[in-house]
């Protein structure tokens, strides 16, 4: 009864503080929203006036007028090009994102209804790459349904106007996407609020010289620290939650899996940010360091060595040790696997045991230095 | 219950020493025990360990050596149980500063598991006791120091415990809010049997204890009643008139310097009260032998302790001429200071002499701060006339503060450069260079006894190296005025004279000295004070002028304190009734 009491007494004075602290709650949820829209727009921005090398072997008037379809779109800037391998040289120099081949027997194709178009794109952003594909289809599509339209008039088939596209990916070392980056903002996003947020949260109470009254107090350290977890853990879910339905709705990322399941990791995965942030704050007792601390130990790497940014199949082993020591990177599999494969037991249980057994000794360490003790 | 609250035995606690290997001993061998159901006092200078046994007390530190008992639990076996009875105020008490007022008791009193049925009751008490009443849903952050103090109290108070720590609960506040605090503690005492552990620097505190034990370095020098430690001092204490027109503080200087047959001088009411060293014949014209007190017998036991040769201030010029008609350096009128509709400084007026020590006192929140601020051209005034060191403030701020020096309530040198990198780094603010650096640096060094400690950190110096230096800070441009915002706070006795040493032999030399103190007492080193209150100036003049206006009776009967309390009251009476 005593204990409930204590234990709500503290859980209220934390909301409290965590509310009238503006510059915290701002970090908690600006920040979240910031990122999202830095991340999920900044890296798959429209893209305009995309130079393109088209290289037309096929100089027939069918053609001439489907490539010209490349010209009147506003997000498109195509460079007519005589040959391939000049086409190519451009593409290494990276002074076009694309090229659009049209074969010597495109018109001709055209009229049996199965013309081919090769689309080659520059990988290196897959995001960028997977914009211009669609503008150039679309541009073709637009180009087909002129021609349908004129031969709807003359009475021909429809069908006979049809291209093909035929995409491929060049210089695709990064492997990122669109639909990996969102999901992965979840992993930052949870990463900031309870590991970064949190890390202030024991050691301002040891620079405003709180705890030592505290200390003196039947409260216990298990009490004082569930407190503190109470509404950063409140802050840490919101900022999920918004960065969940940005990924739904203003970024369509399909979710393949279940949702009841990434809600779940994900609740595991805080828990383990508030650990580690808590015992960070714990043993550095002081506010700039602890920030510090939890900038270099938690955030950035869970930005750069998670496989947010980088895939970590492709990194030297040291790299992909450390990668595969933070907690971020085994949630950020199952966020992915969740989003883009959906629900694959043998993945997302272990790594998720994985998260269970971190969950265990951040709290143990958080509490194992919370000793109500000065010296 | 057991007769003693604590019983300590062989106790002894080691804290790493800074830079060096081994560990330093904060306490040692110490045995005592504080009896319960009364107050027990600790004193002794800075680092003689009192925060350190309060802290071993509560559980918040370990011994390494001697055995503990609390409440007759063993502390160091389950300080959890010593926690769950006891309550404790630590010397910063940590309010909650964006919690308000009710909140902060509400936390406390529901962490310490006060049922809902009391709560009323004793909030209703506390908050009566402490004024604190009509705060109740402001920001703890928002109250001035002694109304945080105050609170800090209250929280600790929402319960009953067995025993009550008290660190240092009054340091900073000032004298009616001192009493206030001593008087919710005595009432605690009378209702509730409930025992208490002081903490004190303050003397006058520890004599109104029913026990008072005086550590120095770790160790317990004495123990006893307040009466008996007294009686050490018994018939050795006189009183003696200075010559007319001399300054208490001369006469006081020179006897303090007299260490071969005087322990300890204070000016006192306008004379000098000093300690004789025991069979030391020393015959002074005008003296009169008074009745001990328990601060003589703390100096003279620290004295009798005190091993190390104490440094020799400067030696003081001859007294500058009493009569002579000094031109103000200072020159206040018609200021006020408003912040949006609070009127911080109203309608101020006086004049500061060139040489006069001239003290500044008031409560906290009185607008002591704010005078301060705009005599050292760190804040505009509203309104009214300001010359300092005849620069018109208001059109020249920059041009005055080459003539001042401004010593901050806080530690504000830069605590991870060494002693001289400090003072190489103000020397170099002040435009000095070449010769005249080096001459003010040596100077420095000399002064202020610093030579041996140039090279260390400065944030590792002990206190009154600490006071000594920032006032070496302030002095290298050999400023006219040199403005001390509460430079006494939290010290010692033994800092405390030598502080004012110095002080006396600055003024001596031709330095003024502007000064804010919480100590009354040290008003009477001043030549004259203004005492504020709500902005206001309520007294003005000599300290013995002063005293004469609180109407105590008989004027130089009553002591500074008793005429400060005397003199806010009647103001605050007086702004009650008109209200």
């Amino acid at each position: 009864m005593n204990r409930l009491r204590r234990v709500l007494a503290l859980v209220r004075k934390e909301m409290r503080q965590l509310l009238r602290d503006r510059s915290n709650l701002a970090l908690g949820i600006v920040l979240p929203g910031l990122l999202t829209l830095l991340f999920g727009y900044g890296l798959s921005m429209d893209v305009q006036h995309a130079p393109v090398a088209v290289v037309l072997q096929d100089t027939s008037p069918g053609a001439r007028d489907a490539a010209s379809g490349l010209a009147l779109s506003p997000y498109l800037a195509p460079r007519w090009v005589d040959s391939m391998p000049a086409a190519e040289a451009l593409m290494r120099n990276a002074e076009v994102l694309a090229i659009v081949n049209i074969p010597g027997d495109f018109s001709a194709r055209l009229a049996g209804g199965d013309a081919v178009v090769q689309l080659l794109l520059h990988g290196s952003d897959a995001a960028t790459a997977r914009t211009v594909q669609s503008y150039v289809a679309g541009a073709f599509a637009q180009a087909a349904a002129r021609r349908a339209d004129a031969a709807a008039h003359r009475g021909a088939s429809a069908a006979a106007g049809a291209v093909q596209l035929q995409p491929r990916l060049w210089f695709n070392s990064a492997n990122t996407s669109s639909w990996y980056l969102v999901p992965g903002l979840i992993v930052i996003i949870i990463t900031l609020v309870g590991a970064f947020l949190t890390s202030l949260v024991v050691a301002r109470e040891w620079e405003r010289g709180t705890l030592e009254a505290l200390f003196v107090t039947p409260a216990r350290p298990a009490e004082i620290l569930f407190a503190k977890l109470v509404p950063y853990f409140a802050v840490g879910m919101l900022g999920f939650l918004m960065c969940l339905a940005a990924a739904r709705w203003l970024f369509g990322v399909p979710l393949q899996g279940s949702l009841a399941l990434l809600v779940a990791v994900s609740v595991l995965y805080l828990l383990v940010a508030l650990g580690i942030g808590l015992f960070i704050s714990s043993v550095t007792r002081n506010q700039f360091v602890a920030s510090q601390v939890a900038l270099l130990t938690s955030f950035l790497p869970a930005l750069m060595l998670s496989g947010f940014l980088f895939d970590l199949r492709n990194v030297p082993a040291p790299v992909w040790v450390v990668g595969n020591l933070l907690p971020a990177t085994h949630f950020m599999t199952v966020v992915k696997t969740l989003f883009l494969a959906g629900n694959v037991p043998s993945l997302v249980l272990p790594e998720a045991a994985l998260l269970v057994g971190y969950l265990l000794l951040f709290f143990a360490a958080a509490l194992a230095v919370t000793k109500k003790r000065l010296d | 219950m057991s007769a003693s609250a604590i019983v300590a035995q062989g106790l002894g606690k080691d804290f790493p020493a800074p830079g060096a290997k081994a560990k330093v001993a904060a306490l040692a061998e110490l045995s005592l025990e504080v009896p319960a159901g009364s107050i027990t006092a600790l004193v002794g200078p800075d680092g003689a360990g009192k925060t350190t046994f309060i802290r071993l007390a509560a559980g918040l530190l370990r011994p390494d050596r001697g055995r503990l008992q609390v409440l007759g639990l063993d502390v160091a076996r389950d300080p959890q149980a010593v926690q769950d009875r006891i309550s404790y105020m630590p010397q910063r008490f940590g309010l909650y500063e964006d919690l308000s007022v009710q909140e902060n008791l509400d936390l406390y009193a529901d962490l310490h598991g006060v049922p809902r049925a009391v709560r009323q009751a004793r909030y209703a008490r506390l908050m009566e006791m402490t004024d604190l009443n009509p705060f109740r849903s402001r920001l703890a952050g928002k109250l001035s120091g002694g109304m945080k103090q105050k609170l800090g109290l209250a929280c600790t108070l929402v319960r009953s415990p067995q025993l009550l720590l008290l660190d240092e609960p009054t340091v900073g506040v000032d004298p009616l809010s001192r009493r206030e605090l001593w008087q919710i503690v005595e009432q605690l005492i009378q209702g509730e049997q409930v025992s208490v552990l002081v903490a004190t620097a303050y003397l006058d505190e520890a004599e109104r204890c029913a026990r008072v034990y005086l550590l120095r370095e770790g160790r317990l020098l004495a123990g006893g009643t307040p009466a008996e430690l007294r009686e050490r001092a018994s018939g050795l204490v006189q009183v003696a008139e200075p010559a007319a027109g001399e300054a208490p503080r001369l006469l006081q200087a020179r006897l303090l310097d007299d260490r071969a047959r005087v322990v300890d001088a204070v000016p006192e009411a306008g004379a000098v009260r000093f300690i004789r060293r025991g069979g030391a014949g020393l015959a002074l014209a005008r003296s009169h032998s008074v009745q001990a007190r328990l601060e003589d017998g703390f100096m003279l036991l620290l004295d009798a302790a005190d091993t190390a040769p104490r440094a020799a201030a400067a030696a003081i010029a001859a007294p500058a001429v009493a009569a002579q008609p000094a031109a103000p350096v200072i020159s206040v009128q018609h200021l006020t200071r408003r912040f949006g509709d609070f009127v911080a400084v109203a309608d101020t007026s006086f004049e500061v002499r060139r040489g006069e020590v001239f003290g500044l006192l008031g409560p906290n929140g009185a607008g002591k701060t704010t005078t301060f601020r705009m005599l050292c051209g760190l804040l505009p005034p509203s309104s009214g006339r300001l010359s300092v060191a005849g620069v018109d403030m208001r059109h020249a701020r920059a041009a005055a503060r080459r003539h001042i020096g401004y010593v901050s309530q806080k530690f504000a040198l830069y605590a991870n450069l060494s002693v001289e990198d400090n003072l190489r780094f103000f020397a170099g603010a002040y435009g000095l260079a070449g010769a005249a650096l080096q001459r003010q640096l040596q100077r420095a060094y000399a002064e202020f006894d610093l030579q041996q400690v140039k090279r260390l950190p400065s944030g590792q110096l002990p206190g009154g190296f600490r006071q000594r230096l920032a006032m070496a800070a302030a002095l290298l441009h050999e400023p006219e005025i040199l403005f001390l915002d509460e430079p006494t706070s939290g010290a010692d006795p033994h800092a405390r004279r030598a502080f004012w040493r110095r002080i006396t032999a600055l003024a001596a030399a031709g330095t003024t000295v502007v000064v804010t103190t919480h100590f009354m007492e040290e008003a009477e080193y001043c030549d004259r004070i203004v005492i504020q209150d709500a902005g206001r100036v309520l007294a003005l003049g000599t300290p013995a002028e002063v005293r004469a206006s609180a109407g105590g009776g008989g004027g130089a009967a009553t002591t500074m304190e008793q005429a400060f309390i005397g003199v806010v009251e009647a103001a605050r009476r007086g702004l009650q009734e008109a209200a």
